[in-house]
């Protein structure tokens, strides 16, 4: 879009705010634009957020990134990769490394749907 | 390697030991502390901190005791040469300059890496932040500051497509500050937007959790657009949206620290502009902190030019406020920085925090007139940006429209911003709503966490993450058997085991040497010349860096880099006896004992009298203050003449001062001073000194002197030095 400066038209209806109240505008209009991403945020994951969930349970950067990967490909990521995880082991009764291995395999990838009840084949 | 030794290297071949051990000595961002009204050496300061215990002061410090005040603020030094393992040794002098922000940038293409990268690889531009990069460059922080006595903050970047996860890493590391802005990710590095604030509310709440300190990306605007002041009102939005974001997410306005650069630079009537944009950001951000970042957008080849628009910048942040001080080095515009130009730039910051100390308590700002008009304008065209924001639709929409980094001054507009589409870009496509189910059994989660009530916190399944047991961190050192640290300094072991000198600028044993040459000639001409002169100095790739016409006929100044491939061994190298000084009153009392009678003056056609005087009078410190008697015959003195006063007044010694060096005229005083002494057969029994601040000890003994004496010599050396060649010849 090209436009000339019509600063002195469209600011008609700034002229008569005080100092404060025109910051204040300043940090409603700032908070306006960004609670609809906030809201966005809350409700979404993604495989980074799920890979930082992995790293925090002390899964490597290198396993975490496979992990997401196949949680993807199950279709599971919504229920969070590290649910998924602690489900697989609580379900075998096994470490959550040993949980991760499982996953990995056609097996465990069923198992994981099953439970579930969702994801994708 | 427990403690660090001033005169011993640091061994960063143990620093790259026992790092899967390694863990931090605490979290989050460390400010300096303040001591109003300090008093050092009798000098009272307003805004400094607390001393450090070792440092290395400005050079004219020496006049006043060898003090060293620390500004009040933070300052900033960006390290990152690709080599974190030659880095290391940067940080150490950076540190003992007054550096307590260590920022390290990134190798090129990390923001695209879809995950974290492990172990030492070399980087582009910048380092590859891994987890044994930071606990290595942690560890090393960790002695330097047990060194000079201050905390000092280290620093890199959450952004990209790993925000989140490098936000854990950060937190797990006890990495100090990082830059976090979604807004950086979408216009610069193209990672699609959606992605890029979903990641980063994960990122932010993370590194609040750790009390870290965030920086923004707002200033890249300035950076990137046409004419840098017209993008002020998009600046102030920029910094808005991102203060804004981080606050919903929950970061304290306190942590949260905006990246503002003063935007102009002479030719331009620069305060003019930045000025009202510093004062307006500050009215409009109260309670946040003001990371003041220098411009460099302008900054070419010259690095004079580099400095002086630094040091003004400095005095946008005294006339206004700062809490972190950021550098740039003078060389940016022409390479990564080398290691010299890194203190440079924080001596700068030092140099001129310290000369405006107290500043507002003399000058204020005339907030009334030309300056808060412009004030009052740039907050109302930052309000009118984000209400057209708001009337197309919210952020994404505006994006879309190309809102951001027009080079037009808003509501201008040139049709020339950055556009993103929402459906477009790096990791498109990659968001997934959470599930009702969804659950994230770890700490510090940001959004939607279906905990199941079993639990009464989330990693309790798990007994405890990361954030909660340090113990669990996964740690990986190497995956690339060939690109690693170990392997780069394997190819360097011979200059550190056989403690060979080469030079250096950034990595060790790079051979590179900067040489600044005149040519009388015009700039092409003389580029040419120039490379044909540096391989005849047997540098290798010249290359000119710089380039400066004095006057298209008469002259260019041009700086070459090259590489020299020759080192030096100190076992070869014979060096010159250090001359060792006396104390004071074991002079005092030899002379004392021995009366000692001289005669001094400044000789040959030459007028200058004060250094000499100063050697010689009471007042200064001089010989007259140690006893000695001392006969001065004036300026411009004949050499004869003074050899016969010496004879008359049967004196030990000689003192001659000279100053002008015109046609070596010092060196052939001095040789002739000597001659006429033998002539005249008194040269065995009297010491003949020449002085001057050309003149060196090895000048005047290979002229015929016994000793010279040259810039910065005091009394008590040229006493010393008499006392004891008088002991040494047996001279009565």
């Amino acid at each position: 879009m090209q436009r000339s400066d019509d600063f002195a038209t469209r600011r008609q209806h700034l002229t008569g705010l005080s100092e404060a109240e025109l910051e204040q505008r300043f940090w409603l209009l700032a908070d306006k634009i960004m609670q609809p991403l906030v809201d966005l945020a809350e409700k979404h994951t993604s495989p980074s957020i799920e890979r930082s969930v992995l790293l925090r349970l002390g899964i490597s950067s290198v396993e975490a990134g496979s992990l997401v990967k196949r949680v993807m490909e199950l279709g599971l990521l919504g229920k969070g990769a590290g649910h998924v995880l602690i489900a697989m082991a609580k379900l075998n009764n096994c470490t959550i490394n040993v949980a991760a291995e499982k996953i990995m395999t056609p097996e465990g990838g069923e198992q994981m749907l099953q439970h579930f009840k969702g994801g994708k084949r | 390697m427990d403690k660090l030794i001033k005169n011993e290297k640091i061994n960063v071949t143990e620093i790259l030991e026992g790092l899967a051990d390694y863990r931090p000595r605490r979290k989050g961002w460390t400010w300096r502390t303040k001591v109003p009204h300090q008093v050092i050496n009798s000098l009272t300061y307003q805004q400094t901190s607390q001393n450090l215990t070792q440092s290395i002061p400005l050079p004219a410090a020496k006049h006043f005791g060898g003090i060293d005040p620390q500004p009040d603020c933070v300052i900033t030094t960006e390290i990152a040469s690709g080599r974190f393992e030659d880095d290391i040794r940067r940080m150490r002098m950076a540190a003992w300059h007054g550096a307590d922000h260590i920022m390290v940038i990134r190798t090129a293409g990390q923001s695209h890496y879809d995950g974290l990268i492990e172990g030492t690889p070399e980087g582009v531009g910048g380092v590859p932040i891994t987890r044994k990069q930071i606990r290595a460059s942690r560890k090393a922080l960790d002695l330097i500051e047990d060194e000079v006595g201050r905390p000092i903050n280290l620093h890199s970047y959450v952004s990209g497509v790993a925000g989140p996860e490098i936000a854990v890493l950060f937190v797990e590391e006890g990495v100090n500050g990082a830059h976090q802005d979604p807004q950086y990710n979408v216009l610069y590095r193209n990672v699609n937007m959606y992605r890029s604030f979903v990641d980063a509310a994960v990122a932010k709440k993370l590194m609040a959790s750790a009390g870290m300190a965030q920086i923004d990306g707002a200033h890249n605007a300035n950076a990137t657009a046409r004419e840098g002041y017209k993008v002020m009102p998009e600046l102030l939005v920029q910094h808005a949206l991102n203060s804004s974001y981080s606050r919903l997410v929950g970061m304290d306005p306190g942590s949260i620290c905006l990246s503002t650069v003063p935007p102009c630079a002479a030719p331009v009537p620069a305060f003019q502009y930045d000025l009202p944009y510093a004062v307006a950001l500050r009215e409009l951000f109260k309670g946040y902190r003001m990371r003041a970042q220098m411009n460099t957008k302008y900054i070419e080849s010259d690095t004079r030019e580099a400095t002086v628009t630094h040091t003004l910048n400095l005095l946008i942040s005294r006339l206004t406020s700062v809490d972190i001080q950021s550098t740039i080095t003078p060389d940016e515009g022409r390479n990564v920085p080398w290691h010299y130009n890194n203190i440079s730039a924080v001596a700068t910051a030092k140099q001129a925090l310290l000369a405006l100390d107290g500043l507002l308590d003399m000058v204020e700002i005339k907030r009334e007139g030309v300056l808060g008009t412009r004030v009052r304008e740039l907050k109302e065209r930052a309000v009118l940006f984000m209400e057209e924001m708001l009337d197309v639709g919210g952020y994404f929409n505006a994006v879309e429209a190309g809102f951001f980094v027009d080079s037009g001054h808003y509501p201008e507009r040139n049709g020339d911003g950055i556009v993103r589409k929402s459906d477009r870009g790096v990791a498109a496509d990659t968001i997934v709503p959470r599930d009702t189910e969804y659950f994230a059994p770890v700490c510090v989660h940001f959004g939607y966490n279906n905990v199941p009530a079993e639990y009464t916190t989330a990693c309790q399944p798990t007994a405890g993450c990361t954030m909660c047991v340090s113990e669990k961190v996964a740690y990986i050192d190497e995956l690339d058997e060939w690109d690693n640290a170990n392997r780069r300094m394997s190819e360097t072991a011979a200059l550190r085991e056989q403690g060979l000198i080469k030079p250096e600028v950034e990595w060790a044993g790079d051979g590179i040497v900067n040489v600044q040459m005149f040519l009388p000639t015009e700039p092409r001409l003389a580029h040419f010349s120039a490379l044909e002169l540096a391989r005849q100095m047997n540098l290798v790739d010249p290359q000119v860096i710089h380039k400066q016409v004095m006057q298209q006929a008469e002259g260019t100044f041009l700086e070459v880099k090259g590489k020299l491939e020759a080192f030096v061994d100190p076992k070869t190298l014979r060096l010159p006896e250090e001359e060792i000084v006396l104390s004071a009153d074991e002079v005092r009392a030899d002379v004392h004992a021995n009366p000692l009678r001289i005669v001094a003056a400044t000789v040959g056609q030459d007028e200058h009298s004060v250094g000499l005087r100063e050697i010689i009078d009471i007042k200064h410190g001089g010989l007259e203050g140690y006893g000695v008697e001392c006969h001065y015959l004036g300026t411009s003195v004949p050499i004869d003449k003074v050899v016969d006063a010496a004879i008359e007044l049967d004196a030990r010694a000689i003192l001659i001062s000279t100053i002008i060096t015109h046609a070596d005229i010092h060196r052939i005083n001095m040789r002739r001073l000597h001659d006429l002494c033998v002539e005249k057969g008194v040269r065995e029994k009297l010491m003949i000194l020449g002085g001057g601040t050309q003149v060196t000890n090895e000048i005047a003994v290979e002229c015929g002197l016994d000793a010279g004496f040259g810039r910065g010599t005091k009394g008590i050396h040229v006493t010393s030095f008499m006392v004891k060649n008088r002991r040494e010849r047996g001279l009565k």
